[in-house]
């Protein structure tokens, strides 16, 4: 096994307001590098509350966080978004496009928070839309697009920086399903090392949520939360 | 490593963000725009109207009048009649010239006006240095010169010759002064600094004399001195012209009544600048009700740049650009129409064009601070926005 991206350890996490709701409870998951990871559950388990954490979006209440080997919970909020430029990428189920950019400026801005020159942005940008197959596209405003692109766009966007972890919410939930199945295919092939990796020695790893059973199919392993607690897990290739 | 937006970016990204939203963008530097340019408005039209009374001033700061006094009995006690000569003698002293008040000679158009109607014109007796000394110019025609001693010829005040009727000059063209014929050989423009010319009918000295029996010295001496020595020259002037009677005689500086009239020109503007600045605040409150309702609809792309790896400061900065560069857009644009209305009044009034540059930058600061003020509060509320909370946000 190889060293973890993701350690959750004894993760807790509870919403005070508007009343006190409890949406982990004693969470522990350890997601080795170059791991495809589907997380399911029903509507409420815990799944966005999991990946919001995972994603240093969000702090538990108590336990410990580590991604990439780093632990989370002392650092300051400058230092969580470093991590988050540094070694996380996002995939959201409403895209996030700028829609006043272009397909190639809105992938460019995965890397505006790393101080990347602009000119190096825009042609790192180029290569990633070429890994999700959309360089037909790149001049195009992002509201010209139909929703598997917008998608590819922001899969383009999340993977540009080369991040660790790759985490994607509900990706297929605004798409049909022939489509969405495209884009779980893309997101499956960017796991592991031998994703076009630079070094593959530093594989990504990719955390999907999906309530969808068939979409999490495609991920090597699955992860069931009910309740704020794993109940079920595939468990990591040994 | 440290999550870092470079500065080139942040203005790139803050420009994007107001070009996203054109016409919002536009109305809000317009409010900007409109307060600025009342500012500068303002003030440059103050200041124009001033330079031309400025001009005069830095012109006119030599000239200096001795006049006679009154005696107990109200009646005018006349200079000496060696009293320009002295004067003339005193080696800082450049030009003198000399009038006297003719009394009781009223000026009329023709015989067919009554002698009570003579819309305020004196007859005045004045030596042939008096433009140059007062720095008239002839409207109309030349000055007096050596003839006027030995014929009846008048020059008009710029105001005498308006409310005379009298614009052009024809050899026919005469005023009667007293009971007698004058002929009109020219008109002066008008003298800001001894406005008494204005209304003046001006004849030799000797035709005084011969025609109105008018002797005696004069009654008022103008002098031009080096501008370096006004003061030792003013101090000088009572002893040299009546030596023994110094209260028989007043010094004055016709300048001091530019320097009042400037003064009453920049009265207002404290007022109007106090309005320009309240329609600056106005024009702020609008950029800061945009920026806050832009905070509220962007929540989305809020969240977003904070999973991308944004801190709370590139937030805050990025808004805060957003409404300091709309600010300085208005600024810009308030500048130009400032400028332009300034220039259509001066025009119009026959002023110089005159803004003060400090003024320029000072509306320009203005806008940049409101921008800057307006801008703090939004984007304190999107820096401290939650990324999960934005991120959820429809």
């Amino acid at each position: 096994m190889t060293a973890a991206a993701l350690e959750l350890s004894g993760v807790h996490k509870v919403y005070r307001h508007p009343v006190p709701v409890t949406a982990l409870t004693g969470v522990d998951l350890v997601v080795g590098a170059g791991e495809a990871v589907a997380v399911t559950g029903a509507s409420g388990a815990g799944k966005s509350t999991l990946l919001s954490i995972l994603g240093t979006l969000e702090r538990p209440t108590s336990g410990t966080v580590r991604v990439a080997g780093t632990d989370t919970s002392a650092l300051s909020d400058a230092r969580l978004s470093a991590v988050r430029s540094g070694s996380l990428g996002f995939v959201f189920q409403r895209f996030f496009l700028l829609e006043h950019l272009s397909v190639l400026d809105n992938v460019a801005t995965g890397l505006l928070y790393r101080g990347v020159p602009a000119a190096a942005r825009r042609e790192r940008a180029a290569e990633a839309l070429r890994q999700v197959g959309l360089t037909g596209r790149i001049g195009h405003r992002a509201g010209q697009l139909s929703g598997g692109e917008r998608q590819r766009v922001a899969i383009a966007r999340a993977i540009v920086g080369r991040p660790a972890v790759l985490l994607a919410d509900e990706p297929t939930g605004s798409l049909d399903s022939a489509t969405g199945a495209g884009i779980v295919d893309l997101l499956a092939a960017l796991a592991g090392p031998l994703s076009g990796r630079a070094d593959p020695g530093a594989p990504t790893t990719v955390v999907l949520i999906t309530h969808d059973t068939a979409v999490a199919a495609a991920m090597r392993r699955q992860v069931r939360l009910h309740d704020g607690r794993i109940v079920e897990d595939t468990g990591s290739p040994s | 490593m440290r999550s870092r937006l470079r500065l080139p970016d942040a203005f790139a990204v803050a420009l994007a963000g107001t070009r996203a939203r054109r016409l919002r963008s536009a109305l809000s530097a317009l409010g900007i725009a409109i307060a600025v340019a009342a500012v500068v408005a303002v003030l440059g039209i103050a200041e124009s109207a001033k330079a031309d009374l400025v001009d005069e001033l830095g012109e006119n700061g030599n000239l200096l009048t001795v006049a006679s006094g009154q005696s107990i009995n109200g009646r005018e006690v006349p200079l000496p009649v060696t009293a320009e000569a002295m004067i003339a003698r005193i080696p800082p002293v450049r030009t003198v010239a000399a009038v006297a008040t003719v009394a009781a000679v009223p000026v009329r158009r023709s015989s067919a006006i009554p002698k009570a109607q003579t819309g305020g014109t004196n007859v005045l007796a004045a030596t042939t240095t008096l433009p140059r000394t007062v720095s008239a110019r002839m409207l109309l025609g030349r000055y007096l010169d050596a003839r006027a001693d030995r014929y009846p010829v008048t020059v008009l005040g710029y105001e005498a010759a308006r409310i005379m009727g009298i614009g052009s000059l024809g050899a026919s063209t005469q005023v009667l002064l007293g009971d007698q014929y004058f002929t009109v050989v020219g008109v002066l423009a008008p003298v800001a600094i001894a406005p008494e010319m204005d209304v003046a009918a001006l004849i030799s000295f000797a035709q005084a004399e011969q025609r109105f029996g008018r002797t005696g010295g004069p009654s008022r001496i103008y002098l031009r001195a080096d501008p370096e020595q006004v003061a030792a020259v003013a101090s000088v002037l009572t002893a040299t012209t009546v030596p023994g009677a110094e209260e028989d005689v007043q010094v004055r500086r016709p300048s001091d009544l530019l320097v009042a009239r400037i003064a009453a020109k920049g009265a207002f503007v404290g007022l109007f600048l106090g309005l320009g600045g309240v329609a600056l605040l106005i024009a702020g409150v609008g950029i800061a009700n945009i920026m806050v309702i832009s905070v509220l609809e962007r929540r989305s792309e809020i969240g977003l740049r904070r999973a991308l790896g944004a801190r709370r400061s590139h937030l805050a900065v990025q808004f805060l650009l957003e409404s300091t560069m709309l600010a300085a857009a208005g600024g810009l644009l308030g500048l130009a129409l400032g400028v332009a209305a300034t220039a259509v009044v001066a025009r119009l009034s026959g002023n110089p064009l005159a803004i003060p540059p400090e003024g320029l930058a000072a509306g320009l600061a203005a806008a940049l601070l409101i921008g800057a003020l307006a801008g703090a509060y939004p984007a304190i509320r999107a820096a401290r926005l939650s990324p999960v909370e934005a991120l959820r946000a429809l």
